[in-house]
């Protein structure tokens, strides 16, 4: 599905700022894995999924997805693959522009984009259908603006537009972060829900290691741009937050720092 | 007074083709949230391409035409410039601009003035027939219009609008940002080249200089049209005629401080504190507000 071969960034290469992020990943995802990663701050995780969405060129190895090389790809042909939710709710829809008009946008991910009409009644019924589920009564508001929707509801619908063209690997990075914890557990209920039904191939960071254990089937802890332990299936089901700090430090001889996950 | 009051025909003609010009900067500034410069050039090309072909023989609707796809072409120039040279938009659009100098004074064969006599061509807009230039003006505002409206309600046009919106979004929908930022620039040039070859015929000649401070009428037009019409006009057609009939009003404003004393030369001064203070508007109220909220009568 996902295949990811020694891939390398350095940020500002030869200043003063420079930060070594990517430090040789070696990463295989099987078709339907829901993988959750955790790290420390500055472990790499942001850095891996932009890796693979092509936001920057990594700076060696190869990326893969389904076998098709996207390594050099520029990052507008990657989307067709990807679905995104970024930890930002005001990052995954254009503020200025309808619901439906955001929704039209995503369902158009990966085809060509003519001079036909953008939005034909039979997409705003299948809209007005998809957003029912997400239960926030936005399947009454189709041409409202973006802009008014609050974080929770953007970071949902930031979600549905990522999932309706059920992408070949979904991308969540800290997308609950900026919420209210009840919010955030909705978001979290629909990730898990979209990705259960379609049967997703599903990526997402959280800084929140109870959250990293429940969900998923497979579980990535990062440290100083490397993968330093991967678990899945059995093993990881009966993981606690306890074992995952104990890894942590025995694995990275440190204490975990991430100055949010440390506050749950 | 009287004298004023003849004179608004004749402002309101030249605010409906200057408008025009502000509907092609709305575009950029408004939908794609470029400031481009590039304008101030192309205008004056547009002007200068339609003189030339006309007393060239071509047919002005031809002629028309052609300066539309010279503007496109200097919108191509800049949004290349930004997109393959990474030179930032503003940057790009100054540059342009100040090749397009270069390039007017050739189109003219290197004079800085070329007549367009209405009475030796067939030309279509001219200050000797106001009622003909203000029926002529309003049918090609209703059909760029109708265009527009059209165009931004596609598939195509929704990338666009999505660009100038959020390009990390856009990006991650699959759309080409540096291609639709070019398409943008390419209309909006073409627009404003139109409305130049307008002007040209309105005024019976083409200058090199007739598109110094473009940006800054276009700018002028479409703040004004804003801060009046924003409550009232929801609908993209009818934020396009906002900027249309705020190029009108700035017609009709200078065309009443000139009657009321102003210095010619000071007009350019004038026009830019006018915009200085409306694009300043939304800044200051919401510094006020600011102000207000963090102050409740001493709570904390």
């Amino acid at each position: 599905m996902l295949k990811v071969n020694g891939i390398y960034k350095t940020f500002n290469r030869g200043t003063i700022n420079e930060k070594r992020a990517l430090n040789g990943v070696d990463l295989v995802l099987n078709e339907g894995d829901f993988v959750t990663i955790i790290g420390g701050n500055g472990a790499g995780k942001s850095t891996l999924l932009n890796s693979i969405c092509g936001v920057f060129p990594v700076d060696c190895g190869s990326i893969f997805i389904d076998d098709i090389d996207v390594t050099r790809l520029p990052e507008y042909k990657r989307a067709k693959y990807l679905g995104r939710v970024f930890q930002d709710p005001m990052m995954g829809t254009a503020a200025d522009m309808w619901i439906e008009e955001n929704m039209s946008l995503a369902y158009r991910r990966g085809m060509p984009r003519g001079l036909k009409w953008a939005i034909t009644s039979k997409e705003r019924k299948m809209y007005r259908e998809m957003l029912s589920h997400l239960g926030l009564g936005l399947e009454n508001r189709l041409s409202s603006k973006v802009g008014l929707l609050s974080g929770g509801q953007r970071q949902a619908l930031t979600l549905l537009m990522a999932v309706m063209r059920k992408p070949k690997l979904l991308l969540l990075d800290e997308h609950t972060a900026a919420l209210d914890p009840k919010t955030a557990e909705t978001v979290l209920e629909l990730s898990e829900k979209f990705i259960t039904e379609d049967n997703l191939t599903a990526m997402m960071i959280t800084h929140n290691m109870k959250d990293a254990i429940t969900h998923g089937n497979r579980l990535i802890m990062m440290h100083e741009g490397r993968i330093i332990y991967d678990v899945s299936g059995e093993e990881k089901a009966k993981l606690t937050v306890d074992d995952l700090l104990k890894k942590f430090a025995d694995l990275s001889g440190e204490e975990f720092a991430n100055d949010r996950a440390l506050l749950n | 007074m009287l004298a004023f009051l003849s004179s608004l025909p004749g402002a309101v003609a030249q605010g409906i083709i200057w408008g025009i010009m502000a509907m092609g900067v709305y575009i950029t500034f408004k939908i794609m949230d470029i400031a481009d410069l590039t304008v101030d050039g192309s205008f004056a090309t547009g002007g200068a391409t339609l003189v030339v072909a006309v007393t060239s023989g071509l047919d002005v609707g031809l002629a028309i035409l052609l300066a539309f796809i010279v503007g496109c072409a200097a919108g191509l120039i800049t949004g290349l410039l930004h997109t393959k040279f990474g030179i930032p938009a503003i940057l790009a659009g100054i540059l342009t601009q100040l090749a397009l100098y270069s390039i007017n004074l050739r189109i003219m064969s290197q004079k800085a003035n070329l007549p367009l006599s209405v009475d030796k061509y067939d030309i279509l807009i001219s200050l000797r027939n106001i009622p003909g230039a203000l029926a002529v003006g309003a049918v090609f505002v209703v059909v760029i219009i109708a265009i527009m409206y059209w165009f931004f309600g596609t598939e195509l046009g929704h990338s666009l609008r999505a660009t100038g919106c959020n390009q990390s979004m856009a990006r991650a929908n699959g759309i080409n940002t540096d291609t639709n930022k070019i398409i943008g620039l390419v209309i909006s040039n073409g627009m404003v080249a139109l409305s130049g070859s307008l002007l040209a015929q309105y005024q019976g000649f083409a200058d090199i200089n007739m598109g110094r401070g473009a940006i800054v009428i276009g700018l002028a037009a479409v703040i004004i049209g804003e801060v009046i019409f924003s409550k009232l006009f929801k609908n993209f057609a009818l934020k396009l005629l906002s900027a249309v009939i705020g190029g009108i009003i700035y017609y009709i404003v200078i065309t009443l401080v000139l009657r009321m004393g102003l210095n010619a030369n000071d007009l350019k001064l004038f026009s830019a504190l006018v915009v200085a203070i409306f694009l300043g508007i939304p800044y200051w109220k919401r510094r006020i507000a600011e102000r207000k909220s963090i102050n409740p009568k001493g709570a904390a």
